[in-house]
């Protein structure tokens, strides 16, 4: 399998991605924040598909998940925003979000969508990868899919170890034990798992994310990693400052 | 044929366990270790002797004289209502607090709708000296009071679910994302067979000392261990659990749930998950869930705050799909009208819960030596007030 999360994982440098809830801020906003994260050098984006009950979300994902949910985003309304995305944007694109709603649209036809729009992967945070590895992988596959999934520093050595034979992408690496947006900064118990993960030589690369908001965390997180990805903070950014400020936020990171 | 969960935790379709990554650890050493512990001969004498000496076990199964003439069959109440703390969730936060000091934790979290678990919880954690914190929904806390005030005199804090609706289903979120916080030295204690496996089956193992109970207590009133039929409650569905237990594969027990419709099953204000509810995941099960078509939780209505769970356990969604269980749906109406009925004929206020069940007798006939057992779930002290409101006593 080769797309173009392939690509990028092969390219030099470090990876900045970003992860955003859509129809966050207004329901129409997702084409526009995609576009101007590519345009101000973002490597890869998460489109968080919001859900009712993001359990692995800490209050920013939560309150930005509600708060779209109630401006009428769909998963129909969705793939209906992201119908040209195509046209104007050649990064990563990925599709984060929980299971139940894809459950609901059906599993091989939201593969399918996604396959017809030009997504690239998914990370379903509460599919499991026995679960995927025993169900659904040969549907991701056929449509061209990398399935993400997640590691912690309780992850043990033998499930890592199967988790990269499952992947064909890259391994989402969580920071520290914690609901996302739960930051406090790297110290020493992180550097010594990104360290340990690292010299472990697993076949695919990893990104961390969990805690990653400014310079210093994305700096400490892409030390042995192959990148990093930023997504409470960078909702905050956008409560804060609306969509038209995408790239002070990005500039202040790179 | 079997109608307890496999070994991935699995009843038919419904079960397993759709966590994130970061519970995994937690769940898998419950899962290696559950049964191990409660079949150590330790264990299940400390477990059997606090069901006897602070719980108050066995609890009766009392045959309901006047009710029975009233409705032409054999109707006796297995009455958890008379176990301390005034229902059947202590049963289980009891063998969940030995669990946890068996797995070495020092600090229990749970979650809580009308506060009764959350209650039942804080008991045996001021029982054992572990330190507690109980999730409620905002909305939850404002309209249970009592409940909160009996928390915090044993001894728990009492923590506000702001998220979402506020209520149980967000209570139960907050307490899963304070377990990925705390991964190492915090156990969970879940208030009823829902959640990840090994959740559901190890709750309706503590509970399966109602059924247990009920098997020998038939024996000596009637000369037979199994009844006609065995009716109970469903919110997310423990006690049904615990009373259907040992009858699960029996075909010759009927097997009766009795979930609350609300203001009426197409009202839009219902709790009746079997029949308004799609397969879907909820707090890492599969299992029926009330929902909207694009797969958002939706918040469910019942005038009883411990059946109004947008999902049901997923031992009871195989029951409803495989057709060995038989699922009716009350209202609040009629189960307020069976509570009224309940405390005039035999003396006993109900929880609004178990009113439900009781209001089955209004709905289904049956045969005049039929031996009916109906789950006496809980007492109704907790719901006086929704009591005094509805007959303006």
């Amino acid at each position: 399998m080769n797309n173009r999360i392939n690509n990028k994982m092969n390219s030099e440098g470090k990876l900045l991605s970003i992860y955003f809830t859509a129809g966050y801020p207004a329901l129409n906003d997702t084409a526009k924040i995609i576009q101007d994260l590519e345009k101000n050098g973002v490597d890869m984006i998460e489109i968080g598909l919001p859900f009712s009950d993001p359990l692995a979300d800490g209050p920013t994902i939560q309150a930005s998940s509600t708060a779209a949910l109630k401006n009428g985003m769909t998963t129909e309304i969705l793939f209906e925003q992201l119908k040209n995305i195509r046209n104007s944007v050649s990064i990563p694109l990925i599709i984060m979000g929980y299971f139940n709603p894809m459950l609901q649209y059906g599993v091989e036809a939201f593969c399918e969508k996604c396959e017809e729009i030009g997504i690239d992967g998914l990370i379903i945070p509460d599919l499991p990868v026995d679960v995927y590895h025993e169900e659904y992988q040969k549907t991701f596959e056929k449509y061209g899919l990398i399935n993400v999934f997640l590691i912690t520093p309780q992850t043990s050595e033998e499930r890592i170890r199967f988790i990269d034979k499952v992947s064909k992408g890259f391994i989402y690496m969580v920071s520290s034990a914690s609901v996302t947006g739960s930051g406090k900064g790297f110290g020493h118990m992180q550097t010594d798992y990104f360290k340990r993960i690292s010299d472990m030589q697993l076949s695919n690369p990893q990104i961390v994310g969990f805690g990653i908001k400014d310079t210093e965390t994305y700096q400490q997180a892409t030390k042995t990693a192959k990148g990093a990805i930023i997504g409470s903070a960078f909702i905050n950014h956008l409560t804060e400052s609306g969509t038209d400020s995408v790239s002070d936020f990005i500039a202040k990171i790179h | 044929m079997t109608y307890h969960a496999n070994k991935k935790g699995y009843y038919g379709e419904f079960g397993g366990a759709y966590i994130p990554e970061m519970l995994y650890p937690n769940c898998e050493e419950l899962r290696q270790n559950y049964i191990r512990i409660m079949e150590e001969p330790s264990f299940k004498e400390e477990f059997d002797q606090l069901l006897k000496d602070y719980v108050g076990r066995p609890t009766p199964l009392y045959f309901a004289k006047r009710l029975s003439e009233k409705y032409g069959t054999k109707i006796y109440l297995k009455r958890e209502d008379l176990c301390h703390t005034g229902a059947h969730k202590v049963n289980n936060t009891i063998g969940q607090i030995l669990m946890a000091q068996r797995l070495g934790k020092n600090r229990i979290i749970a979650e809580t709708g009308a506060g009764q678990h959350g209650v039942a919880t804080a008991t045996v954690c001021a029982l054992m000296g572990i330190e507690c914190i109980v999730y409620m929904g905002e909305i939850d806390i404002a309209r249970q009071a009592p409940n909160v005030a009996r928390m915090k005199m044993l001894g728990a804090e009492v923590r506000p679910a702001l998220s979402g609706s506020r209520t149980l289903k967000d209570a139960t979120n907050e307490a899963i994302r304070d377990w990925i916080n705390n991964p190492v030295d915090t156990h969970y204690i879940i208030g009823s067979v829902v959640g990840p496996h090994p959740y559901p089956d190890m709750v309706a193992r503590f509970q399966s000392v109602i059924s247990k109970e009920i098997k020998w207590q038939l024996q000596e009133r009637e000369g037979r261990e199994n009844p006609d039929y065995v009716v109970a409650c469903v919110g997310g569905g423990s006690n049904a659990a615990g009373a259907y237990y040992h009858y699960l594969d029996n075909p010759n027990v009927g097997i009766i749930a009795v979930e609350a419709a609300g203001k009426g099953v197409n009202s839009g204000e219902s709790a009746a998950t079997s029949a308004l509810g799609k397969v879907g995941i909820i707090h890492g099960s599969k299992t029926l869930l009330m929902q909207t078509t694009d797969g958002q939780i939706t918040e469910p209505y019942s005038i009883s705050a411990g059946l109004d769970y947008p999902g049901v356990g997923p031992m009871h969604a195989h029951l409803f799909k495989s057709g060995r269980g038989e699922f009716i749906s009350i209202t609040d109406d009629e189960a307020m009208i069976a509570g009224l009925e309940m405390a005039q004929l035999e003396g006993i206020i109900p929880a609004i819960e178990t009113s439900h069940a009781f209001a089955i007798f209004n709905h289904r006939k049956f045969k005049a030596d039929d031996v009916v057992v109906v789950n006496l779930s809980g007492r109704g002290d907790k719901d006086l007030d929704t009591y005094i409101d509805y007959f303006k006593l």
